[in-house]
């Protein structure tokens, strides 16, 4: 075979390629152009002399005995608000899913349809849901700190309520994906929707439920300290007043003990989880 | 027996634990489920509508929009570049003190959240969406990172080798040998995160970070609060459309 050299070492897929890299610059543009893209700016002398001096703080982290008190506390609290929030969650998804549950139908019997009310019914708790869950908890933490307060309060709130709807879209789906015809038997056979429930759905998805409760339960520890930095108590509160003052040592003391309490609480919702399954 | 001992023990502690946390709030509880604090929460939403209209506003809040989606953008690419970089050494291509340096420092960017990323990275940097962008970087450069390390090691390595030892350079072969076995997973994580990270990139603002969130917290400060309400329907809007799209190019575009 005779070719050119050239076109012996092209690149079979290079209009592709090309395409793809000239698209790819395009979108990235305007995308710099938005987000103020600059990297100079960490370089330039006032921020310079700031980040110096803040991460000159930064070491040793701070260890005197009275900041390990507040360590200590503020640690408990943020759990405190996490399992507080997670609990009132649940007390709210677990009627909503339920509420939601298709296979709880009775009018659905025998006719395979809803009626038009139980279906109008569901489909607007499910929009409570989607509502609950996307308005992000750091919005929620804003309104409750508004309404009730800086505190503790806000984040358990928050919490409640962004993880009552993640929580009972999770649980909806993990009733409706188990195999319904147990359930359907015992309504049909006239037994009472929370009986039918109890016998019949309840048995087969307790642990999933009980897993995913877990779970998110780890979620709420690490987003409890997020909601602290709008005010809404606990580690991230603390946190938050440290960075104000520039206290690096502080901050490093705040995040490691963070750190270390996602990882328990990662490592405790793991044997958790194991046990259960 | 035992098992049911168990059980009962741990259902104990667990409501122990339960009891304590509910213990150990301050604030007045009574309080929350008063009828005063009820009336006062549906002031305070009832407040939001109708959410402003005027159009110079409108246009802010569509240019905050912007914003956002281009910070939840930036972000996820850069973190896809460094979390690439990282990805080889955690990989353990290079060897393993290589490895164990990298895995580390994934695990720190990913311990930390965004939020924190957002408020240190301000201190230095100053307000505006440029260091909410180098935020969501470190924190999905961490997670992305150790996922592509993940598909990489699970990638067979021989069509690599056997291009290295035909004498093909280093980045040659992995780029031809290496990397195209892990697109479609490379792929489908980006835009998992990036979807995530349109979440992420609304809330940003609230420690300065732009986009929608910093709007938000200033005319919530302010007490607008038919402002919010515009920019709590934006935040809505963007998150739902974000949640569709995804859905969709998972269903049907992916198989």
């Amino acid at each position: 075979m005779l070719l050119a050299k050239s076109q012996r070492w092209r690149d079979p897929a290079w209009p592709g390629r090309v395409t793809g890299a000239v698209v790819f610059l395009l979108v990235l543009l305007p995308a710099g152009y938005l987000t103020e893209f600059n990297p100079g700016i960490f370089f330039d002398a006032t921020s310079l002399r700031v980040s110096k001096q803040f991460l000159a703080t930064f070491f040793p982290p701070a260890h005197s005995l009275a900041f390990m008190q507040l360590l200590g506390r503020s640690a408990w609290k943020t759990v405190a608000i996490a399992t507080s929030g997670m609990v009132l969650a649940l007390a709210l998804a677990i009627p909503l899913s339920l509420l939601t549950n298709r296979t709880l139908s009775i009018s659905r019997l025998g006719v395979g349809t809803m009626g038009v009310i139980p279906a109008a019914v569901r489909t607007g708790l499910r929009w409570v849901l989607n509502l609950l869950r996307s308005i992000p908890e750091l919005v929620w933490a804003l309104i409750f700190v508004r309404a009730v307060g800086l505190g503790d309060t806000a984040g358990v709130m928050a919490i409640a309520l962004t993880y009552a709807g993640m929580v009972g879209k999770v649980f909806l789906e993990i009733y409706e994906s188990q195999d319904t015809r147990a359930t359907e038997a015992l309504l049909a056979n006239g037994a009472r929707r929370l009986h039918a429930f109890f016998y019949g759905t309840l048995p087969s998805c307790l642990p999933e439920l009980v897993s995913y409760t877990v779970y998110r339960w780890e979620c709420a520890i690490r987003s409890s300290v997020v909601l602290g930095f709008v005010g809404a108590g606990g580690l991230g509160q603390q946190m938050e007043l440290s960075m104000r003052m520039l206290a690096g040592g502080e901050v490093l003391s705040f995040l490691l003990v963070f750190v270390g309490l996602v990882w328990l609480a990662d490592q405790i919702s793991q044997r958790l989880r194991a046990w259960i399954d | 027996m035992d098992r049911l001992m168990a059980r009962a023990g741990l259902a104990c502690g667990v409501l122990a634990f339960i009891i304590a946390c509910f213990m150990s709030l301050s604030g007045d509880w009574s309080g929350l489920f008063s009828r005063e604090a009820a009336s006062r929460m549906l002031e305070l939403v009832t407040s939001f509508f109708p959410p402003e209209a005027d159009p110079a506003f409108l246009r802010k809040t569509a240019y905050a929009t912007l914003e956002t989606l281009a910070i939840s953008w930036m972000g996820t690419l850069l973190a896809v570049i460094a979390g690439l970089f990282s990805a080889l050494p955690a990989a353990g291509l290079w060897g393993t003190v290589s490895k164990s340096i990298a895995r580390m420092l994934l695990n720190a960017l990913r311990a930390v959240p965004e939020l924190v990323w957002a408020a240190l990275l301000v201190i230095a940097a100053g307000l505006g969406p440029f260091p909410g962008t180098l935020a969501l970087a470190a924190h999905t450069t961490g997670v992305l990172g150790r996922l592509f390390a993940e598909a990489l090691e699970n990638a067979p390595r021989e069509p690599y080798l056997a291009l290295r030892r035909h004498g093909v350079g280093p980045v040659a072969a992995l780029s031809y040998g290496l990397l195209p076995q892990i697109t479609p997973q490379l792929t489908s994580y980006t835009l998992y995160r990036w979807e995530n990270n349109i979440r992420a990139a609304t809330v940003l603002g609230v420690a300065g970070a732009g986009g929608l969130g910093q709007l938000l917290y200033y005319h919530m400060g302010l007490f607008h609060f038919q402002e919010t309400g515009t920019i709590l329907l934006a935040m809505l809007l963007l998150v739902g459309l974000a949640d569709t799209c995804s859905t969709w190019l998972r269903t049907r575009a992916m198989p």
